[in-house]
């Protein structure tokens, strides 16, 4: 399956390999950066390059690219979901996925990947199994190795890897128990020009972290269930269970994990919580182009919106902006021509502006293409689809664990055409 | 000094001053000195005694070796670590070993013994790492060595350690292919593991040593498929992979019959769109006719293996890894039947949330997948719209299903968007866009002028590559349709000033020459301009200024004479030897001279014949071929290692195969039993609701019904008596669904004749009546039924509406049991019994049909007891407990002998063949068990020359065919007897059943209490046997007897049905004993059963065989609780 693996940085130097089979040469990589050369912009590397001999099969993750050698036939999907996984793997260890953490890092990132795969197959990929195999550096134990010499190396051997219950360990203790919930919704929307809604829906994930002793069994349960129309499960959520009476049953692994993730049916009608008011001209003739972007909250549900940030990609023609804001700070990057606008919070009854104008080439044709606005944003409290927890139960364990469970609505992909 | 520094060193004494100059060796000085000394001190830290250091050079090691810098010469200090106490330290030596073992053999030998050691290690994580370590290390030397170790690791009581070992397989097998036949036998033992930490590694070692064995899946096929849901992510891939193309060599085409129609008809559709698509109508007609031949002619039944397959592979589509959602997708894609494809398409659309690499991938196959189901993703179109934010390749990845999905409804909706894209500063995409319109305008014929329109429109904008393509795409579109648009030409002639991309320039110069006649006046124009500019164009360009010339030439030779002929002469010296041959050929052709042939008559003809306009296709097209999801699809190429995803076979193989043994097959069936699925079951067959409360319906019947009613219209079509006869009882497919009938047909007999009072009334008549009418029948044999079927089954439901079918069938049951008993004594299985069965049976096992049986003589006589058939239904409600296929645990207390189906008669093509153990010595051979088999040939003309072929039976086992039957005419039965000698195994006796025409593969499972003779010992006998029969051949059960079941006459009653043994005599009246020996080796079985006080009991089984005697504990003990 998985041959080999080459990091690979922004500027095409190959900082890590890892071989699971026979050694690769590392000459292999050209062919990527060929295709890396010829890609105008980073993401558009194929993520799958086939060479006389090998396939490469690539991700791009915080500007690192994971290059995995292949030598034949396997699904593409089952290479890059995996190196996904090792991608949140290192950021699980190490708080970041840089370069300089990983070479930092090296041995402990060469250990995880020797047993993350075997002969190019997964091996343990759960970070539970994970973390009692090899410990996950931190100041304080860093510090303790080098003065007693001791190891990043589970001293016990992992026994995860052969219970019924892979992604929990045995034998944790807290003294404080408790099991907090977030309920993260995202909202994806194209507006027109005009305003209307093209396109919008709410994906939403549920993310807990559970620090529970011994072996909790919980059910989590909703208020309208019905309103969850597609849904993925961490692997300890019992399917059957769902099915029938649409109820949460699991065994929680230990610490922070994606419990679920929904998406809500497409016939509720979605609530578009901001509104954008813009007008982008350039006039024919004129190196000047008016820039005039208002927004507004609409559909909050009393609730206010938070964490504003709006940035779009202005046409190659203009050369620069001036602009002023009525709150927050912009910035435009002359190279790539990129606007953004740190709005913060948006005041109902002050409304956030950025008015100004963009000077462009002298003499060069007004650009034909209008930019798109993209926007970010945050409700707290407020799962904008409605959905509510109604109850979380504990089973099998007899102490009383602290419960808590948090709403949140965020701009997924938002984005105003004009 | 020389001499002394030589003396000293064959002294072995070696001075302190001597050394540094050895050190100095000049091969280790020089350019690599530095290098050296820094591998010196590693040496130095690894030799030390702490560990601290040891580690800290490791550690270093391992950094040099993440870098891609060569670290093999410290090899020889490494190695000597391997057996370091520090676990870290130890694992890092691991790490360096595996990467570079390879280059030092010899060294690494050294460590082997390590290994071997740990491979004894009582704890089985350090079992399971010294195999993987070993395993990895890639010396060729060694491979007895890992063939030895994994071939005890595949047995080893840990399943941790079982993994580690199928994981071990591709390793050895990438190392010395030649060990495969070895590889392949462990392959065989690890997937009869029944773990599901094992599953999907040996899958994987399947997968490479040896994916062409699908015989060895066989076996494992439904433990694999339930256990799939267990199984972790990555080996759920893996699986689900196998299983497609598993299943796409064992089972039948579920759309067999839509496939071919709805094709046409998808083909018809676009007929209507497209005029160019109307000599194809005549072919989809005969296309349509040659589907409905086939569905006349094979009513298609799914496979109840098949059913298991999609069913259990959905929950996965709810898996939070991508890859597994994939996998499930293809897998209905290319297996599941139309109507519930369209289940995928949600979760593929969620996966268009992850990361962008995941989106391309998905992208691919839905690309793929609604060239060919386009409706399945249709309500999803806007989640396919695209935003200025994706990368380029998603984007036009995104084009392309927006592309497929066009239809007439949508397609306003999707220019729309179409429009909003043209305007991206994304320049390839946009191109991307206009091609993507030029394709909906050829689809789809009312918005062709729309969208020919809006890319004039374009021509004038201003970025050159829009304009380029759309030329491009104006060109494909102009060519369907061109009288219509001159304008257009000659709007696109102006624009050769202007534009310069290559490919631009030479459509519409081809345009211009193909449709010079609609624009005389220009035409010359351009050329002129062209010839001009010729010697600065591109090679495509000149190509077709040359084209232009030559066709201008044979339309206006008059005004373009001279300019054809300066073009002529300066593609002639040009540096392109194309264009130079190109000028050559066309001045032969075109210009008439002396020595020109006779073509050059033809020359108009030649060119300026009408062309087809080129279609417009997306490049997904015909994708499908290659399984969806893997890489090949991806490049649309064959990768290495790529396994061909076969065809459906045209009749699907004996499907007996995946039997297995019943200790097996029980979980398998109640454990997929869901909630869900019996909503869905009440929903789809009305026909059951009725008896539903006590008879909970199972899986496999609800999947027939399923494809039975769709197949009962089929075949009703075809009209002939006997066929649609076949095609009721398989749509009901229970064989006491005949009895009912039967009896529903007695009791709307009588209904019509008495009074329409209820059935219990006159009780004594009743019965006279039925008993009188089922002798009848019996002596008639099959044929009345035939004609009787058709007027039954509309009594049936009658009958059926106007009262709950199964009450009253229990009571006119248990009323004709009771006197079928008396009169015949015959060996009929209760209805009840066989219903509970063969509802969760396939249909090989169902339409047992005993009206066309003559009773056979059972050997020991049956008491009769009038409280039996009381007490008939609450006994075969436990029955329903057992979920055994072939080998049933119980025998109804009232038969003796009990009659299974071998081959049914939908299945044999009219041939019905039944089989039952007779319990009579096997003359030929003693060793051998009796098998009575009674061959019915249901057709119309006789079957000739009815024998066995082919045995294939396990090791030792034997048999002794029956004569062959030479003529059985039609409508006849006759009986015949074969022995097999099973050598004391319940193992099925596999043998296929021949015909002078077909061939039919079959297979007979004996109860474990068939296969011993009664033995007749006496008191004093049966004690001196048991004493020696004592520690591990004994089996003791303590039970409670059933209510009906307490008396002595009832247990020795069950315990000879149940078994072939006979009883001995006994003092005592709390006692029942039995003996008997097994028919192959003639061990002795000795069956004790002691009744305490109340209900309580003591089962003893002394017997040698341990297996028999645990099995036949088993079968007695529930014969006896009921």
């Amino acid at each position: 399956m998985i041959h080999s693996l080459f990091l690979v940085n922004a500027t095409g130097d190959i900082f890590l390999e890892k071989h699971w089979k026979s050694v690769v040469s590392r000459s292999v990589c050209d062919y990527f950066f060929e295709a890396q050369e010829r890609a105008t912009e980073p993401e558009n590397i194929p993520p799958v390059i086939p060479t006389p001999h090998h396939y490469l099969i690539s991700v791009l993750r915080h500007r690192i690219y994971f290059v995995a050698v292949i030598q034949s036939e396997v699904p593409p999907l089952f290479v890059i979901e995996f190196l996904h996984r090792v991608v949140d793997t290192f950021q699980d260890y190490f708080g970041v996925c840089t370069e300089a953490a990983i070479k930092d890092n090296v041995v402990v990132v060469y250990e995880l990947l020797e047993e993350m795969l075997d002969n190019g197959f997964p091996l343990a990929t759960e970070s539970n199994i994970l973390k009692e195999l090899i410990k996950p550096p931190t100041i304080l134990r860093t510090v303790v190795n080098t003065i007693t010499g001791s190891t990043n190396v589970g001293e016990q051997l992992p026994t995860g890897q052969l219970s019924v219950v892979p992604w929990r360990r045995t034998g944790v203790k807290y003294t404080n128990n408790e099991a907090y919930f977030d309920v993260v919704e995202e909202i994806d929307a194209i507006i027109d020009k005009s305003g209307s809604t093209i396109t919008a829906e709410i994906q939403g994930v549920i993310d807990a972290c559970v620090k529970l002793t011994g072996m909790p069994d919980l059910t989590l349960s909703f208020m309208n269930p019905r309103l969850l129309d597609d849904v993925s499960f961490h692997p300890c959520v019992r399917f059957k269970r769902w099915e029938a009476e649409r109820i949460l049953s699991f065994i929680p692994p230990d610490g922070n994990f994606r419990l679920l993730s929904y998406h809500v049916s497409s016939q509720n009608l979605v609530a578009i919580p901001v509104y954008v008011k813009h007008n982008i001209t350039f006039r024919e003739g004129s190196s000047q182009g008016r820039f005039d972007l208002t927004l507004g909250p609409k559909q909050t549900m009393g609730k206010a919106v938070e964490s504003v940030l709006v940035s779009s990609q202005l046409p190659r023609g203009v050369l620069n902006t001036s602009l002023n804001p009525s709150q927050g700070t912009y910035t435009f990057d002359p190279v790539t021509k990129l606007l953004s606008w740190d709005v913060g919070k948006i005041n109902p009854q002050k409304l956030p502006s950025l008015k100004g104008t963009m000077s462009l080439q002298a003499g060069a044709s007004k650009p034909d293409e209008n930019p798109t606005i993209n926007i970010q944003f945050k409700i707290q409290q407020l799962a904008i689809s409605g959905l509510k927890v109604n109850r979380l139960d504990m089973y099998g364990e007899k102490y009383k664990p602290f419960k808590g469970i948090k709403y949140m609505t965020k701009a997924g992909k938002f984005q105003v055409r004009t | 000094m020389s001499t002394s520094s030589a003396f000293n060193d064959e002294k072995g004494g070696s001075s302190s001053a001597g050394e540094p100059e050895y050190g100095h060796d000049p091969a280790s000085g020089g350019i690599f000195s530095s290098d050296y000394k820094r591998h010196d001190d590693l040496k130095e830290m690894l030799d030390s005694n702490k560990d601290s250091l040891k580690l800290e050079a490791m550690k270093r090691i391992v950094a040099m070796i993440a870098r891609g810098k060569n670290a093999s010469d410290l090899f020889p200090a490494v190695v000597k670590n391997v057996a370091c106490k520090n676990i870290e330290v130890k694992k890092l030596v691991y790490v360096y070993l595996v990467r570079y073992a390879e280059e030092q053999q010899d060294l690494a030998l050294l460590s082997i013994s390590t290994f071997q050691r740990g491979l004894k290690d009582p704890n089985q994580l350090i079992r399971a790492s010294a195999l993987r370590v070993l395993s990895s290390i890639r010396v060729t030397i060694i491979v007895p060595i890992m063939m030895l170790a994994i071939k005890e690791a595949a047995s080893d009581m840990s399943p941790y350690v079982r993994k580690t070992a199928a994981h071990a397989i591709p390793k050895l097998y990438s190392l010395d292919p030649e060990q495969k036949d070895q590889l392949i036998e462990v392959i065989e033992k690890l997937l009869a593991d029944k773990t599901t930490l094992v599953a999907g590694s040996v899958v994987m070692a399947f997968e490479e040593v040896c994916p062409e064995r699908i015989d060895l899946i066989h076996k494992n096929y439904r433990k694999l498929c339930n256990l799939l849901i267990d199984v972790e992510e990555w080996g759920q891939v893996v699986i689900i992979n196998m299983l497609t193309r598993y299943a796409r060599t064992q089972f039948l085409n579920p759309n067999i019959n839509e496939s071919l129609l709805e094709e046409g008809g998808e083909k018809a559709f676009y007929g209507s769109d497209d005029d160019d698509d109307d000599d194809d109508d005549d072919d989809d007609e005969e296309k349509k006719a040659e589907a409905a031949a086939l569905a006349k002619r094979k009513p298609y039944v799914m496979d109840p293996d098949h059913r298991l397959l999609l069913r259990n592979t959905k929950p996965l589509l709810q898996s939070r890894n991508a890859a597994v959602v994939m996998a499930v997708a293809q897998l209905y894609f290319h297996l599941a039947p139309k109507a519930e494809v369209g289940v995928i398409a949600k979760a593929l659309v969620r996966l268009m949330r992850s990361h962008s690499e995941v989106q391309y991938v998905v992208l691919q196959n839905v690309a793929t997948m609604t060239i060919k189901r386009r409706g399945m993703f249709e309500p999803y179109l806007k989640s396919f719209y695209i935003r200025s934010t994706d990368p380029t390749q998603i984007k036009i990845l995104k084009l392309e299903v927006l592309t497929n999905l066009a239809n007439e409804t949508n397609i306003s909706t999707i220019l729309r968007e179409f429009q909003t894209y043209i305007k991206s500063m994304d320049k390839d995409f946009v191109a991307a866009t206009i091609q993507a319109i030029g394709r909906c305008a050829t689809n789809i014929g009312e918005v062709r002028d729309t969208c020919l329109n809006g890319l004039v429109q374009l021509l004038s904008n201003r970025d050159e590559l829009v304009v380029a393509e759309s030329v491009v795409v104006i060109k494909k579109l102009l060519q369907m349709q061109p009288e219509q648009h001159s304008d257009i030409i000659k709007h696109m002639a102006k624009l050769t000033d202007n534009i310069q991309v290559p490919m631009a320039r030479a459509s519409i110069l081809w345009l211009i020459g193909e449709y010079c006649e609609h624009v005389p006046k220009i035409a010359p124009d351009v050329l002129r301009k062209m010839a001009k500019t010729f010697t600065n164009e591109e090679d495509i360009v000149k190509l077709q200024i040359i084209n232009l010339a030559a066709k201008l030439y044979l339309t206006n030779s008059k005004q373009t004479k001279l300019l054809t002929q300066y073009v002529l002469n300066l593609a002639k010296y040009d540096q392109n030897y194309d264009i130079r041959d190109r000028a050559r050929f066309i001045r032969q052709l075109i210009v008439p001279t002396d020595k020109s042939g006779a073509l050059s008559k033809y020359a108009k003809k030649l060119f300026l014949a009408l062309k087809p306009a080129p279609v417009l296709e997306s490049p997904f097209k015909d994708r499908d071929h290659f399984q969806l999801g893997s890489l090949s699809h991806l490049l649309n190429a064959k990768a290495g290692g790529y396994q061909e995803l076969p065809d459906w076979p045209e009749s699907a193989p004996d499907p007996s195969v995946r039997n297995v043994e019943v200790k097996d097959s029980v979980p398998e069936w109640t454990k997929c039993t869901s909630r869900k699925e019996r909503k869905e079951k009440k929903v789809e067959k009305p026909f059951y609701s009725d008896s539903e409360g006590e008879s909970g319906p199972t899986e496999s019947a609800d999947s027939e019904s399923d494809s039975g009613s769709g197949s009962q219209s089929g075949s009703e079509e075809s009209g002939s008596g006997s066929e649609s006869e076949e095609s009721e009882e398989e749509s009901e497919s229970e064989e006491e669904e005949e009895e009912e009938e039967d009896e529903e047909e007695e009791r709307a007999k009588k209904k019509k004749k008495v009074d329409k009072s209820k059935p219990k009334k006159p009780e004594s008549a009743e019965s006279d009546q039925s008993s009188g009418e089922e002798q009848k029948r019996i002596r008639k044999g099959g044929k009345d039924r035939r004609s009787g079927t058709e007027s039954e089954s509309e009594d049936e439901s009658e009958s059926e509406s106007s009262e709950s079918e199964s009450e009253s069938e229990e009571e006119s049951e248990s009323d004709t049991d009771i006197k079928k008993k008396k009169k015949t004594a015959a060996s009929k299985p209760p209805p009840k019994q066989t219903k509970k069965e063969s509802k969760k049976e396939t249909k090989e096992m169902s339409l047992l049909d005993l009206d066309d049986f003559e009773p056979t003589p059972s050997p020991q006589v049956t008491p009769v007891n009038s409280f039996l058939s009381n007490s008939l239904v609450t006994d075969l409600e436990g029955l329903s407990l057992t979920d055994t296929v072939l080998a049933p645990t119980t025998i109804a207390p009232s038969s003796s002998v009990r009659l299974y189906e071998l081959l049914h008669r939908i299945t044999g093509e009219g041939l019905a063949v039944e089989y039952c153990f007779s319990r009579q010595p096997f003359s030929p051979d003693p060793h051998m068990v009796a098998v009575q088999i009674q061959f019915t040939n249901n057709t119309t003309s006789e079957a000739k020359s009815l024998h066995i072929e082919e045995p294939k039976l396990q090791s030792g086992m034997r048999i002794k065919e029956f004569p062959e039957i030479e003529v059985l005419p039609a409508g006849e039965s006759v009986n015949v007897v074969m022995g097999i000698d099973f050598c004391d195994s319940t193992q099925a006796a596999n043998f296929q059943l021949c015909t002078h025409i077909r061939k039919f593969f079959v297979s007979i499972q004996p109860p474990v209490g068939e296969l011993m003779t009664p033995a007749f010992l006496t008191e004093n006998e049966f004690k001196k046997e048991q004493g020696q029969l004592m520690g591990m051949n004994e089996i003791s059960e303590k039970l409670t007897l059933g209510e009906k079941c307490q008396s002595e006459h009832v247990i020795v009653e069950r315990v000879t049905s149940t078994a072939n043994l006979s009883r001995v005599p006994c003092g005592s009246d709390k006692e029942s004993r039995f003996a008997g020996k097994t028919v192959s080796s003639g061990s002795l079985v000795l069956v004790t059963v002691t009744r305490k006080d109340g209900a309580g009991a003591l089962l003893t089984v002394n017997c040698e065989k341990m297996v028999i005697g645990t099995m036949l504990v088993k079968d007695i003990l529930q014969a006896l609780t009921q």
